[in-house]
């Protein structure tokens, strides 16, 4: 398969006192035709990182190649350009135009592309097309940002965070247009910190932790590698503590842990863990306040990884 | 006809006509940008031209003292209408003289020598051209015209009076503004706004985006300049002396002069509190220096070469010359190559600095 994009050992640091390591040898290969998802929480290093895959900053060190060609070549440049198409985490566009004005200006950019309707029209912004842009709720917004994006019909979209800040309805709408894009045949490569996005949207994802890949892979197989595929949650009554490392020897538990007062187990099958965890705190005593199952996701992929969820910087708890 | 299916040719865009919309759209539909560039130099030179509008002749008070001589004197002073004659007693003139109410007074006297006592205070303006006026009427009552050694001559026709000397200087003025503002300001939103950055990742040429800004510019630069000189026309009878060709390039020379300032200010400004106080940083020292308002002959000087080589003072007094005195321009090199210079030393410089991202 052709690597679309590929990075060797990016290196980004800001200059400043002290000097910020944002990317730190970095490696990347996003194939063909697929959707590829960088997650990671934020200051990760995921803008940075997009931002050099797109040509608007300068790596420290390491190697960038984006379809085949290398940014600052003579006539690689504008060749890279012409096929990408881009949203930037943020960026305001002019309020005072229309939707289909700002199309129509960012059409005017490229040799090749979509004719504006066409763009308006995959991005379910028909209606809208002479609404100010000051008009726009911000699910709309962020879908003129990726019909912007779309406009010059690129072989490659790069989308950084493309569904940050909106409700939900207004996500599952821009999954839908993301999902389309690819069917189209169209690389896709997003960042994003919402582990559900990567999980639904993604053929494959990188965690991204302090400026590198920490895993690789489809979610199943992140998941998988987590050795259990369902999770038990459980807390107890007077704050009951307790050694969490003994439970790992109830059978189908592949790991323990506590935190903040809540226990957690990883488990291949919950039919035979549950009944043996239940007789395990009955036997010692402990009373449960609260227990719940689920299925693992990339988030306990990542607490599992880094002891860190995922969301830590929005909600200081550790 | 042709049966065969032919593709439809694909649309052209062009980039640069598309960047000159977007930019006259965003002007347009922002109502308080549109008072600002063209509301406000009109309320400007209305505000002054009443200021300043030719008064009627001021007249001076004087006072005659009353007796057998008082009507005969009121009448000979009176002929100058400048003069407020009123006649008091003795004590009243006095009274009135100590509290400033009024400019002299004049007392006939009878018997040999003076005929007339003038009061006057020679530390008082008003006071002296009070003196000088009765004087004149006193001792040369009548002057002929024929045995008149200057010949007088009232000058206050359209072309020399403080409103057209002003209209030129307001011209100015307004490119100026609309220069450093119209291309500063817009393009440091953008850069705040990250809109730069995120047209900098197509394939948009650098090049047509900033012509794109200075041709914008340009184009709102017209009514701004038409509605100036049209109002100024209707309201004051504000002519040009000169040609309209020449007075066209000069407008669009200076505009392009200081739309390359303002392009060289927001090349590195990161924040709308820098850009501003760079812009005031620059304009200030026009208002004041380059003969807006009233000539700037009055500096020492000096001053006055340094003052020439600022691109207002050059684009003022090309103005003047070309409005006031209807010169060509072949008679101004100095000014055009100064101007000149201006736009295509920052335009240069803008390119070599500007921060993209
Ligand atoms: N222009 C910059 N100057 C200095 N530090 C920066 C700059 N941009 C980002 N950083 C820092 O680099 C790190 C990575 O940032 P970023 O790439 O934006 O992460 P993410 O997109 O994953 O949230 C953060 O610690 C951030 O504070
Ligand atoms: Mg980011």
């Amino acid at each position: 398969m052709n690597a679309v994009i590929h990075c060797e050992n990016l290196v980004k640091t800001y200059d400043g006192k002290p000097p910020v390591e944002a990317v730190r040898g970095l490696n990347l290969a996003v194939l063909e035709g697929e959707c590829f998802g960088l997650l990671g929480p934020n200051g990760a290093g995921k803008t940075t990182t997009i931002e050099i895959i797109e040509g608007l900053l300068a790596p420290t060190s390491g190697e960038v190649a984006v379809l085949g060609r290398h940014w600052g070549r003579g006539e690689d440049d504008d060749t890279i350009r012409q096929r990408i198409g881009i949203s930037l985490q943020e960026t305001k566009l002019s309020d005072k135009l229309t939707v289909r004005e700002t199309i129509r200006l960012f059409r005017s950019f490229y040799r090749n592309g979509l004719e504006p309707e066409e763009a308006l029209r995959r991005v379910a912004l028909t209606e809208k097309g002479d609404s100010w842009v000051v008009k726009l709720s911000g699910g709309q917004r962020q879908r003129l940002a990726v019909a912007c994006a779309l406009v010059g019909d690129p072989h490659l979209l790069l989308l950084d965070e493309p569904t940050t800040g909106l409700d939900p309805q207004s996500r599952r709408q821009l999954w839908d247009i993301i999902r389309d894009i690819r069917t189209q045949g169209r690389t896709v490569l997003l960042t994003t910190h919402y582990m559900d996005e990567a999980e639904r949207l993604c053929d494959r994802v990188a965690i991204v932790d302090h400026g590198q890949v920490i895993a690789l892979g489809s979610p199943a197989e992140l998941i998988a590698r987590l050795g259990g595929e369902h999770m038990i949650e459980f807390t107890l009554k007077d704050n009951g503590a307790f050694d969490p490392a003994t439970l790992n020897d109830l059978p189908s538990v592949q790991s323990a842990q506590k935190e903040s007062g809540q226990y957690r187990l990883a488990v291949r099958e919950l039919h035979v863990a549950l009944p043996a965890l239940l007789g395990r705190l009955q036997q010692t005593g402990q009373a449960l306040s609260g227990l719940v199952t689920r299925h693992v996701s990339l988030e306990d992929v990542f607490v599992a990884l880094t002891g860190r969820h995922l969301r830590d910087e929005e909600s200081p708890k550790s | 006809m042709n049966e065969q299916q032919q593709p439809a040719p694909a649309r052209r865009y062009s980039p640069l006509r598309e960047l000159v919309l977007a930019r006259l759209r965003e002007f347009y539909r922002e109502p308080e940008a549109v008072f600002w560039v063209y509301g406000f130099p009109i309320l400007m030179v209305v505000a002054l031209g009443i200021a300043f509008r030719n008064k009627p002749v001021e007249q001076i008070p004087v006072d005659v003292q009353d007796g057998s001589q008082a009507v005969e004197v009121k009448q000979l002073l009176e002929k100058d209408n400048r003069l407020l004659i009123r006649v008091h007693d003795e004590a009243t003139c006095l009274s009135r003289w100590k509290s400033g109410k009024t400019d002299a007074v004049v007392m006939p006297l009878s018997g040999p020598g003076p005929r007339y006592r003038l009061l006057h205070d020679p530390t008082r303006l008003e006071s002296q051209l009070a003196r000088s006026l009765v004087n004149e009427q006193l001792t040369h009552p009548a002057t002929s015209a024929e045995s008149a050694l200057v010949r007088e001559d009232e000058l206050q026709e359209p072309g020399s009076r403080y409103i057209d000397y002003l209209v030129p200087g307001l011209l100015g003025m307004s490119l100026m503004g609309g220069g450093l503002w119209g291309v500063g300001f817009v393009i440091v939103d953008m850069r705040i706004r990250k809109l730069l950055k995120r047209l900098l990742a197509t394939p948009m040429k650098r090049g047509e985006f900033l012509a794109a800004i200075m041709i914008s510019r340009l184009c709102f630069m017209v009514p701004e300049v038409l509605i100036m000189l049209g109002f100024t026309w209707l309201t004051f009878g504000v002519v040009i002396r000169g040609s309209l060709v020449a007075l066209v390039f000069l407008v669009f020379l200076g505009a392009f002069a200081f739309a390359g300032i303002g392009l060289l200010v927001a090349s590195r400004a990161k924040t709308m509190e820098s850009v501003s106080g760079l812009m005031n940083l620059i304009m200030l020292p026009m208002w004041m220096l380059s003969g807006i308002f009233f000539s700037y002959e009055r500096f020492p000087d000096v001053a006055l070469p340094f003052i020439r080589l600022l691109p207002l003072t050059a684009l003022n007094d090309a103005l003047r010359a070309v409005m006031l005195e209807g010169q060509p321009l072949t008679a101004q090199w100095l000014r055009l190559g100064i101007l000149t210079g201006w736009g295509v030393g920052s335009f240069v410089l803008a390119l070599r600095w500007f921060r993209w991202q």
